[in-house]
């Protein structure tokens, strides 16, 4: 077992950030890492929390933390912002709201950045839960703002889905409605004490029930709850709800976990593949200059990019076969 | 490799001065340079700064100090990195420095001292010139 291996399961932190930083930036030697530790997952309990920018999702999953803490359960947090599509960086500023647990050891918190097309956020993202899940966390809480497939595959991820909206949301909820709503296992409507909480909340339950009109007997039904991040209201409540949905998750038959599982795998090596196949193709095209050369061509009008894709692409298929 | 590391900086204001506009703009810049820029929020301490730098394995720490008290918790921030073993982290402050202390700053690993007037763009082009994405 490789040294680093061995610190990530002792918890080591400087061998953690150093080895998601390896992931984020797709250093080749960190799959044989990766594969080693993947014997020593599956412990934690990973709980996804997305909702729009200025829900409060940094202040509740702070509140998060501090509760947790007080049971004596140790946390990872990774908190994801987006990166900028034009100059590729990225201000990560959900620390500010957990700063207070940086002096604990109990606590990991990492911010990562979307990182734009080929970042494959949802593939990395799983990889460093992986990672602090191998280090002993208990609890590792994953937070996004949930627009789009690749952060939607991140949510899925998780095996307790908050989804978080304010008063007053009447379009956002709209928005979300598509593809996000259908993950969603918890609901909280945060501010709440600000007018329209309880519009909101007839508006959520009616989009809820109507994804779960097909009775099933104990079929998991969302419960929407309504909190105040800020002044730790309505955490407790959150936490006793993410514990029975953990519990009705262990009480599903077995044949439905099975079957669950291996949806959930089949999702994630499909990802997998995509997104190394991606990199392994662009990589060796860039290294060999073709790339640069068909970008040439086609700016110069001398060739159009579906041709210029053909050419690159089809003789590397025909090497695969 | 083709592909590059990122950079990633950590932008903390440390001690009780409240005054951030000036670190959030030079966020912003870090960003539209490229950068992935952790911001820390007010009021942090040497040791929340370094625990954060550490975990967030960003390769420079810059931090702003409006309040008079550079000469305490900049160097603080430095020896504490060092106690850790963490010598792959340049440290550089930026705010209301007096011309005497910059050589003090200096001598005790506080690699770059940035005073008002500083320009986005000289600042930029410093960590691109003077910090590089770890490697290995």
């Amino acid at each position: 077992m490789s040294s680093a291996v061995e610190k990530v399961i002792a918890g080591d932190v400087r061998t953690v950030a150093r080895l998601i930083r390896d992931i984020d930036d797709k250093i080749p030697g960190v799959r044989d890492v990766l594969k080693a530790l993947y014997a020593h997952t599956g412990k934690a309990y990973v709980i996804g929390i997305t909702g729009a920018p200025g829900v409060g999702k940094s202040t509740l999953v702070d509140q998060m933390v501090n509760h947790y803490r007080k049971q004596g359960k140790s946390v990872g947090v990774l908190a994801v912002d987006p990166t900028s599509p034009f100059s590729g960086g990225a201000i990560l500023g959900d620390r500010i709201r957990m700063q207070r647990h940086s002096l604990d050891d109990g606590v990991f918190i990492r911010s990562l950045a979307t990182r734009g097309h080929f970042g494959g956020l949802s593939q990395s993202t799983r990889s460093a839960i992986d990672v602090l899940d191998a280090m002993g966390k208990d609890y590792i809480i994953v937070e996004t703002v949930g627009v789009g497939q690749d952060e939607v595959d991140v949510v899925k991820s998780a095996q307790t889905t908050v989804i978080m909206v304010i008063p007053g949301m009447g379009d956002d909820i709209q928005a979300i409605k598509a593809g996000i709503l259908e993950v969603g296992d918890i609901f909280v409507i945060n501010k709440a004490d600000r007018e329209g909480a309880d519009k909101t909340f007839n508006e959520l339950r009616q989009m809820i029930d109507m994804g779960h009109n097909r009775y099933e007997e104990g079929k998991w039904k969302p419960p929407i709850l309504k909190a105040e991040a800020v002044f730790d209201r309505g955490v407790t409540e959150l936490l006793e709800t993410i514990e029975k949905h953990r519990s009705h998750l262990f009480s599903e038959s077995r044949g439905k976990t099975v079957r669950k599982k291996k949806e959930r795998v089949r999702e994630e090596l499909a990802e997998m593949i995509k997104s190394r196949l991606i990199q392994e193709v662009l990589d060796r095209l860039l290294e060999t200059g073709e790339f640069d050369g068909a970008v040439d061509a086609v700016a110069a009008g001398e060739k159009d990019p579906y041709t210029a894709c053909d050419d690159l692409l089809l003789p590397k298929l025909r090497a695969l076969k | 490799m083709v592909r590059e590391r990122k950079l990633r900086v950590m932008v903390a204001k440390p001690g009780l001065d409240g005054h951030d506009r000036g670190a959030r703009i030079i966020a912003r810049a870090f960003r539209d340079a490229g950068f992935e820029v952790v911001y820390t929020g007010l009021h942090q301490t040497p040791d929340s700064i370094v625990k954060a730098a550490i975990q967030e394995d960003v390769d420079l720490i810059g931090l702003s100090s409006l309040a008079g008290a550079h000469m305490y918790l900049f160097p603080e921030v430095v020896k504490l990195l060092r106690e850790k073993g963490v010598d792959d982290i340049v440290v550089v402050g930026g705010g209301i420095i007096p011309d005497d202390d910059i050589s003090k700053l200096k001598a005790q690993g506080i690699v770059e001292i940035f005073t008002p007037g500083a320009k986005l763009d000289d600042m930029v082009d410093w960590v691109k010139t003077n910090v590089k994405p770890r490697s290995g």
